[in-house]
């Protein structure tokens, strides 16, 4: 790999062992990746839950943190994804105070490097947004593929470390999505339902994301009857991005790359379509009707303040079931828009819960879901449903109405 | 009887091991009981199995980031694969070879690897060779 005068000189040691550490470990993943040099990013996003972390992962922090202000500070704007503590709210969802802990001596080392504690995943909708051509380094599959698809921005998916080192030294390893060549069409799919709300869109990713099946695969879909909204963008993606490790997707005459077929090299692919038949198969993995449900969850990826008025419309002057909670995970930034416009007074007075710079895949599901006796899970992400099989739980989908239908009754409706 | 597989340049230490195949993918986050050290995905095709000291041999890595941390903090309680091979390698699990310094190759230039290997063999792994040798009674 090909190094410059000062990349060279960190690899030496001249600019400290962080960002020594930053370059050798950019090194081994480029060379995994034939990557030939590495390219400046403009920002790092990192994902560092405490679960996820534990406590080697802690110390590491620690120890970077430990190196002098100048050597250990990050070069570029590093922000965070969310955290897998409430700090506010952790004791009644049965989390202990080592992984509170945990988090505090995570979050203390993160601000020794002056890394911005935004605690979101959606930075795309409320924190400064990519603008294509930017090439960035950002951790949480549904960030990556929402702005390299919707924004044109360019990134791989940077996982903890790789953003730290990004982060470090303003620079990652030039492979993937930061070449031409990876952000061209290989599938080409058509719709034949029309996705109709935020989890329709959800279940078309899970579908495109499980044919396309690969980190290195670019499906380009064609045959939506309407532009989606940032939010309906945001579950498309999340759900691709969970189900096939999608990194990039293209929406025909929609999404900033793909003005045509021709622009991303979909004129030369045959197109597969997307059934109705299909998208009903997957919502037949995830059904529950006449189930009791334990816990509704809002989240992966957090609301924004559109949805939190949805969720708060939807459940204001209603009172959840005694024997179902409710939970809805939204960003510190939108947390506080939400309380000065009375959004989550109206939601708590039913009796659920939000909970701020969370999500709730992120912190510690197993043990909380042990806790307090959760298994039937109902929520409207069809990524959340997909991840959380593994940790215990029977996870089912089903639209925010209907979550929130079955929160109030205690059943699957 | 010995087999050489040729791969991609891989990441990590030389090392040796049973073999576990699966025609399926992996997330540490999604699949993985982390504390007991096994599948515990109920739809994964090796759920209820020991993961502990295996060469994994997967199809290829699916959505999460959170794996890249994950590897990192199994290595250093002790319970992890001494290496995963892949058809195809996602970013972050690439990533978290590198901060584990656990092997990894994937892109096996005799087709699927998931074929190739058979579950119970014994495996030797040359990330940097890019060279895989399985021993066949």
């Amino acid at each position: 790999m090909r190094l410059s005068d000062e990349e060279q000189a960190m690899l030496a040691g001249e600019m400290g062992a962080p960002k020594r550490w930053a370059i050798e470990h950019m090194m081994q993943v480029g060379r995994m990746f034939d990557a030939e040099d590495l390219v400046p990013v403009s920002q790092a996003h990192m994902m560092a839950d405490p679960e996820s972390v534990g406590e080697a992962g802690t110390a590491f922090m620690e120890e970077m943190a430990s190196h002098p202000e100048s050597e250990r500070r990050v070069a570029i704007p590093m922000i965070t994804d969310p955290r897998g503590v409430d700090l506010n709210y952790y004791r009644p969802l049965g989390q202990t105070e080592e992984m509170a802990d945990l988090e505090r001596r995570f979050i203390a080392a993160c601000e020794k490097l002056g890394i911005l504690m935004t605690n979101t995943c959606i930075n795309y909708q409320t924190i400064m947004p990519p603008v294509r051509g930017d090439h960035v380094a950002y951790g949480d599959t549904g960030v990556v593929i929402y702005c390299n698809s919707a924004c044109g921005a360019r990134s791989n998916f940077e996982g903890g470390p790789s953003a730290l080192a990004a982060g470090l030294t303003g620079r990652t390893p030039r492979y993937g999505l930061h070449l031409d060549r990876h952000r061209v069409a290989t599938k080409r799919y058509v719709v034949r339902e029309q996705p109709r709300g935020l989890t329709d869109w959800g279940v078309l990713g899970a579908v495109v994301g499980r044919l396309a099946g690969s980190y290195w695969e670019v499906p380009a879909i064609e045959g939506l009857d309407a532009v989606p909204t940032s939010d309906e963008m945001k579950h498309l993606g999340a759900a691709m991005a969970s189900y096939g490790s999608t990194p990039l997707f293209h929406l025909i005459g929609i999404t900033p790359e793909a003005p045509d077929a021709k622009s991303i090299g979909a004129d030369k692919l045959d197109g597969e379509d997307i059934t109705p038949e299909m998208m009903n198969a997957f919502r037949s993995d995830f059904g529950a009707k006449g189930d009791k449900v334990d816990v509704v969850v809002f989240a992966a990826p957090q609301l924004s303040l559109v949805e939190m008025q949805q969720v708060a419309d939807l459940v204001g002057g209603r009172n959840i079931h005694a024997e179902t909670a409710m939970m809805v995970c939204t960003s510190p930034s939108v947390y506080a828009d939400a309380t000065r416009m009375g959004l989550v007074a109206r939601i708590e007075a039913s009796g659920a819960k939000v909970l701020e710079g969370t999500c709730f895949y992120q912190q510690y599901a197993r043990e909380i879901g042990e806790a307090n006796g959760w298994k039937r899970l109902l929520s409207n992400s069809t990524k959340i449903v997909n991840i959380l099989g593994g940790y215990g739980y029977a996870p089912a989908l089903a639209d925010m109405e209907a979550c929130i239908d079955a929160a109030v009754a205690g059943v699957v409706q | 009887m010995s087999i050489e597989l040729k791969c991609h340049i891989g990441i990590g230490p030389d090392v040796e091991g049973e073999a576990l195949v699966a025609d399926d993918n992996f997330s540490a986050r999604y699949d993985l009981d982390r504390i007991k050290g096994i599948f515990s995905r109920p739809q994964h095709k090796l759920a209820g199995q020991s993961y502990d000291g295996k060469i994994l041999v997967l199809n290829t890595a699916k959505g999460g980031v959170a794996s890249a941390w994950m590897l990192h903090e199994m290595k250093s309680r002790g319970i992890y694969p001494k290496a995963i091979l892949f058809n195809t390698a996602n970013t972050i699990l690439a990533q978290g070879a590198a901060l584990a310094d656990m092997a990894m190759c994937d892109r096996f230039e005799a087709g699927d690897v998931t074929a190739l290997i058979n579950s119970g063999e014994r495996v030797k792994v040359y990330p940097q060779k890019g060279l895989v040798i399985v021993k066949r009674e």
